[in-house]
C-alpha cells in the first residue's frame, strides 16, 4: 500500500532522516516532484522564498551538494551567503557555537551545515531559532542525499515498497548509506549492504538490512546499486590491501552488473573514483541515473526548504 | 435534484446539475464570441481544472476546433504565507501543466469562485513566469464580490451576492461526485 502523504512537514530543522516518518517523507517526494517543473520554464524561478535568507555553512569540502543547495535556494528566490571552512573564522579557532551566534546576529531564516563532526547539526538546532537543514554531518547522515536517491529511484520504478537496493563501498564511513537505509527501510524496501567486512559499520543490525561480505550474492535480483566512494580521509589506516584489489573484488562492472534485474539503476552520490568502486563503462552506461541523481537533487532540496518555510497553523486558504 | 432547491439547513442551493450545465454551455459560447483563434483556457487548482476542460469541450464542440487545455498551481506565488504569516502551513503542491508555448495564446484563467481577487494575481504572476501570452482573460463560475485587488471578470457564470463570512462551495462531478453550488454561513462539507 503507497503511504499517503502527510500535509505539511511540521518541524523546523532536517537533521536526519531517522525522525521522518513515511508520511513525511512521501510529502517531500510529492513536493518535489511538483518542483522538477521550475526547472523546465523559460524562467526559472519562483517566489515562494522571495526575502527569506539561507547561510550555507560548509566546514568540510563540497562541490556538488554546495551547488545543488544554492540552485535550490536560488530557484526559490531566497538571498544566500555562503560560508566555508577555509575561508572562515573556523579556522582561527572559533567554535561552531561562537560562529552559530554570530551567524545567527545577521538573521537566516535557513542555515544549511555541513560539518566533520557528527550531530554538529543537531547542537546548532537546539541553540539558533534559524531551520537547520543537515548537509552531510560526519559519518552520521545526509539526509538530502537520501531523498533525492529515494526520490530517483521512485520516478523510474513509480514505488519503493518492494524494492531490493544493494548499498555497496565504504559504508562504515558512509552517511550516505545510513540516511539510505533509515529511508528506503522506512519506506518498506529491502536494503542490502555490500562491503569487505572492514568498511561495514558495527551497529549494522540496528538499521535492519542485511549484509553481504561479497558484492555478487547481493546484486542477485537487485533493482538498483549504489556505489559509493572510499573515504580515505576518514579512515585512518587502510582497510583494504590496495585500490587494484578492490577493483578486482568490489567494483561494479558490467558483469557485475548482469547479475542485477534487467535494468537495474546505477546510482553514485559522487564523487566517483572510476577504477576504484566503479568501471567507466558501467558508470556512463545505459543503466546509470547518477547525473540524473544531480537534477533531482535541486528539486529535493527545494522541496525540503518550501516545507521547512512553512508554519505548523491552519492550512493557507484564499479565493 | 429537486429535494435539493431551497434551503437545507443554513445552506442554500444556487445551482444544481441542469442550471449548472446550462450556465457552462453560455459561457463556452460566450468565450467563443470574444476570442476565437489562439484559445488556450487554464484551469486553476483544484476546481478551476475539471471546469476548464469542461469549457473546452463545449468550445470544441460548437466551433469544431480543438483548444488547449492547461492548468496552474499557485501555491509558490501566494501572499498568505511567507514572512509575516510564519505560522501558516505551506499549501501541498499540485502539478502545473501548460501545453505549449503560451507567447500566441489567448490565456482564459478559469476558476471556480472570485472572492478576493488574490488567486487572480498569484495566477498572473505564475503566467508571466511561463511567457508573455497576447491576452490574457478570466472565466469565473461564481463572482461573490468582496475583491480585494482590481481584478474583474471577464465571463462570468452567476453573480452571487455574499456576505464576507458567508461560504460558496462549488462541487464537481469530477472531484466532489455531484454537480451544484452552495452558499452557506459555514463550511458542512470538508473542501
Amino acid at each position: 500500500m503507497p503511504v499517503e502523504a502527510a500535509t505539511s512537514l511540521a518541524r523546523k530543522d532536517l537533521v536526519g532522516i531517522a525522525p521522518l516518518t513515511p508520511e513525511e517523507i512521501q510529502l517531500v517526494l510529492d513536493t518535489a516532484e511538483e518542483l522538477l517543473e521550475v526547472a523546465r520554464r523559460p524562467i526559472k524561478k519562483v517566489p515562494a522564498l522571495r526575502g527569506r535568507a539561507v547561510i550555507n555553512l560548509f566546514m568540510e569540502p563540497s562541490t556538488r551538494t554546495r551547488f545543488s543547495f544554492e540552485v535550490a535556494e536560488k530557484r526559490l528566490s531566497a538571498d544566500t551567503l555562503n560560508f566555508s571552512a577555509s575561508t572562515s573564522s573556523v579556522t582561527k579557532g572559533e567554535t561552531l557555537v561562537d560562529t552559530a551566534r554570530n551567524l545567527m546576529a545577521m538573521a537566516p531564516d535557513f542555515i544549511v551545515i555541513r560539518h566533520p563532526n557528527s550531530g554538529a547539526p543537531h547542537r546548532l538546532a537546539e541553540i539558533v531559532p534559524a531551520s537547520i537543514i543537515n548537509a552531510g554531518d560526519g559519518i552520521n547522515e545526509h539526509p538530502t542525499q537520501a531523498l533525492l536517491d529515494g526520490f530517483t529511484m521512485r520516478r523510474h520504478f513509480g514505488y519503493l515498497e518492494g524494492l531490493t537496493v544493494v548499498i555497496a563501498g565504504d559504508i562504515r564511513h558512509s552517511r550516505v548509506a545510513r540516511s539510505n537505509a533509515f529511508l528506503l527501510t522506512r519506506m518498506g524496501a529491502d536494503v542490502r549492504f555490500a562491503a569487505p567486512a572492514s568498511l561495514l559499520p558495527l551497529d549494522v543490525e540496528k538499521l535492519g538490512v542485511s549484509t553481504h561480505v561479497r558484492l555478487e550474492p547481493a546484486l542477485e535480483g537487485a533493482d538498483v546499486v549504489m556505489m559509493l566512494r572510499i573515504q580515505r580521509e576518514r579512515s585512518k589506516e587502510s582497510s583494504f590491501p590496495s585500490q587494484r584489489e578492490y577493483f578486482d573484488f568490489f567494483a561494479l562492472t558490467q558483469e557485475r552488473l548482469a547479475l542485477a534485474r534487467p535494468g537495474a539503476l546505477v546510482m553514485h552520490p559522487g564523487p566517483m573514483n572510476r577504477g576504484v568502486e566503479i568501471d567507466s563503462a558501467v558508470a556512463d552506461g545505459p543503466q546509470s541515473v547518477i547525473l540524473e541523481q544531480v537534477t533531482n537533487g535541486v528539486a529535493v532540496r527545494m522541496a525540503i526548504l518550501y516545507l521547512l518555510a512553512g508554519g505548523h497553523g491552519e492550512p493557507a486558504s484564499h479565493s | 435534484m429537486k429535494a435539493h432547491d431551497g434551503a437545507v439547513g443554513r445552506r442554500v442551493q444556487v445551482l444544481d446539475q441542469a442550471s449548472l450545465a446550462r450556465t457552462i454551455s453560455r459561457m463556452a459560447a460566450e468565450i467563443v464570441e470574444r476570442d476565437g483563434d489562439e484559445l488556450m483556457l487554464v484551469g486553476i487548482h483544484t476546481r478551476g481544472v475539471p471546469l476548464s476542460i469542461r469549457l473546452a469541450t463545449e468550445i470544441s464542440q460548437a466551433t469544431g476546433r480543438s483548444v488547449q487545455v492547461g492548468r496552474l498551481d499557485i501555491s509558490l506565488y501566494r501572499d498568505d504565507v511567507g514572512p509575516w504569516r510564519p505560522a501558516h502551513r505551506q499549501p501541498v503542491l499540485k502539478e502545473t501543466v501548460l501545453p505549449s508555448s503560451i507567447e500566441n495564446a489567448t490565456v482564459y484563467l478559469v476558476d471556480d469562485v472570485l472572492f478576493t481577487g488574490r488567486t487572480i494575481r498569484a495566477a498572473l504572476d505564475t503566467l508571466n513566469d511561463w511567457g508573455r501570452p497576447r491576452g490574457v482573460r478570466l472565466a469565473v463560475l461564481i463572482d461573490r464580490g468582496h475583491r480585494e485587488l482590481p481584478i474583474a471578470p471577464d465571463v462570468v457564470g452567476k453573480v452571487v451576492p455574499t456576505s464576507r463570512d458567508e461560504d460558496v462551495q462549488v462541487r464537481l462531478e469530477e472531484v466532489d461526485g455531484e454537480d451544484s453550488v452552495w452558499i452557506g454561513r459555514e463550511a458542512d462539507d470538508a473542501r
